[in-house]
């Protein structure tokens, strides 16, 4: 081949953090006038290969050349400088500055006295919005727009680099319908013009409509490349999941009997709508769908953290006004949150105050103060009930695993008495000798009679897990599954990837 | 309520919420024009209250830039300090009795000035430096910055107080151009400059991108690190600036003075609508949460309530002006 008919050539990348491999030795080629889909489960490594690319993560170990120029040690400046720009998953505004600011941050039009040219920068803003069919005002500051049209910003901005080649994490998941027909049209054109894409999307209709070629990765690993005209979907989903399960669902068997809670038609504005389900006394339910498909604020609304919109919710047949967490503590719910360490866990603070912390009213000694006696046993009490590896109940809970962590916040809810456990992500970030601990403790709970909702990204834990399993997908309830023999992975991924039209 | 009504009152909010500060300023200048009519919209008074607002005035303008990149600055008392006995120290005239240095005459007045701001400088890149290059958080690093300051004060001065200064130091103090007095003058200057800045270059754009979310900032290119040194610079420069004008007027520095004037001036800053969360901040708000403060203490002095109920009256429009704040930039649902 005469001329290098590759844009960008990421040879045998490696990226560690402390404790996790996250990218183990992945090739990723990208040509010139290609859009490129980048596919996997959550947590196979497409962002953290794509931030190694732009220069905010350096690889531990690989090759990356770019427009025939090996990049060693760059900066996202660095980057940006030589064609490359992103849209990232997490948008970026900075919310209180207008549109204009925000696009051209860091490369403002000066004037001659060397001073920001506000008009010019108002002008150039303009046209750019008007290329992607935008009309808002260049002054209104980002905060004032809609999710969909900040994203439409970050794509614009993204585009005004004039860059070689875009990637786009994730970039359709604030956008209707017309929005990312919009998006495709801009991507069209932009691969005319001979510039390259990193498409990343979850919905595989949309790798389909728009990428020439598709690259799968999967726990870290390159799996394989195909053109897209070449691949079916089931074989493009087998790629993406096939691992072999190799961790344990120790799933006890037990006896189902009434509904307790049901759920009729709740909605929380943009998030998700009409939603329907019911969950029965010692059922474990599963609740499946992709990041974005409002799985984690289902959860938020039933246990009073977002506003519904429209809905009811039954327990035991009579319906309850949830309109705080401390209502659905009363009714007795409880909610193992997704982040440990944004919504759950005090690190500074001991294991044993940890699991005690949403329980003080029942600890209290006849004076009005928390008695040390019943704090000390009672804490004692579950860190044998469920195992809890401290060394102590006064060690700082920063210092256990993220396991031993993710069952001190099980057992300050088990404390509670609750009914109905909802857990969000309960193994996310747990090593595999922990994870069937606590997928044991969950089964133990349902062979009490409590009924879990079970929220997880990995379906091998859904499946492993739950007696049932409801499928979301963009705020949408798209499949009600019982988990029986024939239901695989594939067949959740069908109806996760359901876009609606 | 009828419609009507609300709708009313959805326009006085959206007024209020836009002009909010501005208007509990021109507010106090009704009632107090109202009270004192002979004394207090005197051309002489109003003068006054600017002459009075331009040391704690420009320090605000150099905070403002510091807590809108969402930092702190704690030492500029301090440095105010330190550059005002520098620079009284090169003013002396030989009369003095006690001297810091013994065979130094007075220098020329742009020696002592340079000489101000060069200190405020240093003090404000070591800040800055400290919190780009080793992580810890502003208010650490510029308490230790305060407390530093403050103790090369007096070993500078071995405790005694700096004073027979030169004309040329006192011009700035008390003198006059034409009626305008020369603190005000210089006050306006900064005002200009910083407006600029803060408005008009790529400089004041990465402050705002800075407070507002650093990360966007990263991955716009923006230097960072280099940024944040440089706005600990300017609020030293200004700190540095404010020094002559503060030596001019006592005319004899003490090694306590300017103590606590760091809450002062991140008051007027906050009263101004300039947002601790960072991303938010204006100069015009830095100007008009200096002249409140002064109207405070001018209206109290010509309306004679004891000055301790300043104090309290300071404090309520501190956290009233936050509260307003966080009512206008809520976020739109």
């Amino acid at each position: 081949m005469s001329e290098n008919e590759y844009i960008l050539e990421a040879t045998n990348i490696v990226k560690k953090f402390p404790g996790v491999h996250a990218l183990k030795g992945v090739d990723l080629k990208v040509k010139k006038g290609e859009i490129l889909g980048l596919v996997g489960e959550n947590g196979a490594g497409k962002s953290t290969l794509m931030k190694c690319i732009i220069g905010i993560h350096p690889p531990t170990s690989g090759e990356i050349k770019f427009d025939n120029i090996q990049l060693n040690k760059f900066s996202t400046s660095d980057a940006l400088n030589m064609g490359i720009s992103m849209i990232q998953q997490e948008l970026s505004p900075i919310e209180f500055r207008p549109i204009m600011e925000n696009i051209w941050l860091g490369r403002e039009p000066k004037n001659k006295a060397g001073l920001v040219d506000h008009k010019q920068m108002f002008k150039m803003t303009k046209e750019l919005l008007s290329t992607i069919g935008m009309d808002d005002d260049p002054k209104m500051l980002v905060k004032d727009l809609t999710v969909a049209k900040q994203q439409m910003i970050e794509i614009a901005k993204a585009i005004s680099y004039d860059a070689k080649l875009i990637i786009m994490d994730e970039p359709t998941s604030a956008l209707s319908g017309n929005e990312i027909a919009e998006l495709f049209s801009i991507m069209r054109k932009i691969k005319e013009e001979g510039k390259s894409i990193i498409y990343i999307s979850h919905k595989l209709d949309e790798i389909y409509e728009i990428t020439d070629r598709v690259v799968v990765l999967r726990d870290g690993e390159y799996i394989g490349s195909k053109d897209i005209d070449k691949i079916e979907v089931n074989k493009m989903i087998e790629m993406m999941v096939g691992r072999e399960i190799t961790e344990l669902f120790p799933k006890v068997k037990c006896e189902i009997c009434d509904v307790k809670m049901k759920v009729v038609g709740l909605s929380s504005g943009k998030k998700f709508q009409d939603i329907s389900f019911d969950v029965r006394k010692g059922e474990i339910l599963g609740v499946a769908g992709l990041v974005g498909s409002g799985r984690t604020d289902l959860i938020e609304t039933i246990f009073g953290m977002r506003k519904s919109t429209a809905g009811k919710v039954f327990i035991d047949g009579k319906e309850v006004e949830i309109k705080s967490p401390a209502d659905a503590i009363a009714n007795g719910m409880a909610f193992l949150t997704e982040d440990r360490r944004l919504n759950g866990i005090f690190p500074m603070l001991s294991v044993k105050i940890n699991i005690i912390v949403a329980n003080m009213n029942h600890l209290i000694n006849k004076a009005g103060l928390l008695s040390t006696k019943m704090v000390n046993k009672k804490s004692l009490e579950y860190i044998k009930a469920i195992q809890i590896k401290t060394p102590s109940p006064e060690q700082m809970v920063m210092n256990l695993s993220g396991g031993n962590q993710q069952k001190v916040l099980v057992g300050r809810w088990l404390m509670t008495n609750p009914e109905i456990l909802f857990l969000d992500e309960p193994t996310r970030g747990i090593d595999v000798g922990t994870k069937a601990e606590i997928h044991r403790l969950i089964t133990e709970l349902a062979g009490q009679g409590k009924s879990i909702v079970m929220v997880s990204s990995e379906l091998p834990e859904i499946l492993g897990m739950s007696d049932r399993v409801i499928v979301l997908c963009q705020g949408r309830l798209t499949g009600v599954l019982e988990n029986n023999d024939e239901l695989t992975q594939e067949i959740v991924m069908q109806y996760a990837t359901k876009t609606m039209s | 309520m009828n419609s009507n009504n609300s709708e009313k009152l959805s326009i006085l909010k959206q007024i209020l919420s836009k002009y909010g500060i501005a208007l509990i300023l021109v507010g106090m200048i009704i009632i107090m024009t109202i009270l004192k009519p002979e004394s207090f919209p005197s051309g002489k008074n109003i003068l006054n209250i600017l002459n009075q607002s331009a040391i704690v005035g420009i320090m605000a303008l150099g905070m403002t830039l510091v807590i809108i990149s969402k930092g702190i600055d704690l030492s500029v008392g301090s440095v105010l300090a330190l550059a005002g006995v520098v620079a009284a120290s090169l003013s002396q005239i030989p009369e003095a009795s006690i001297k810091v240095f013994e065979n130094l005459g007075p220098q020329p007045i742009v020696i002592a000035i340079m000489a101000a701001v060069a200190v405020g400088t240093l003090a404000g890149a070591i800040s800055g430096g400290l919190i780009a290059f080793t992580g810890i958080p502003a208010f650490i690093s510029t308490l230790g910055m305060m407390t530093v300051a403050r103790g090369v004060v007096f070993l500078y001065t071995k405790g005694q107080p700096v004073s027979k200064l030169s004309d040329g130091m006192l011009f700035f103090g008390s003198n006059v151009f034409g009626v305008i007095p020369v603190p005000v003058i210089v006050y306006a200057i900064m005002i200009i400059i910083t407006a600029i800045l803060l408005g008009y270059t790529r400089f004041g754009k990465s402050a705002y991108a800075i407070g507002g979310n650093i990360n966007a900032a990263e991955v716009s290119g923006i230097k960072v690190k280099r940024n944040i040194v440089l706005i600990y610079i300017f609020a030293g420069a200004t700190a540095g600036l404010a020094s002559i004008l503060f030596t001019g007027r006592v005319a004899s520095v003490h090694p306590g003075a300017a103590a606590g004037y760091e809450l002062t001036v991140i008051a007027a800053t906050t009263i101004g609508g300039t947002s601790h969360s960072g991303g938010i901040g204006t100069v015009w708000g830095a100007v008009v949460g200096t002249l409140i403060l002064s109207v405070l203490t001018n209206g109290f002095t010509l309306l004679g309530i004891d000055p301790y109920w300043q104090q309290i009256v300071q404090g309520m429009i501190i956290v009233g002006a936050v509260v307003l704040d966080m009512r206008k930039n809520a976020k739109k649902a």
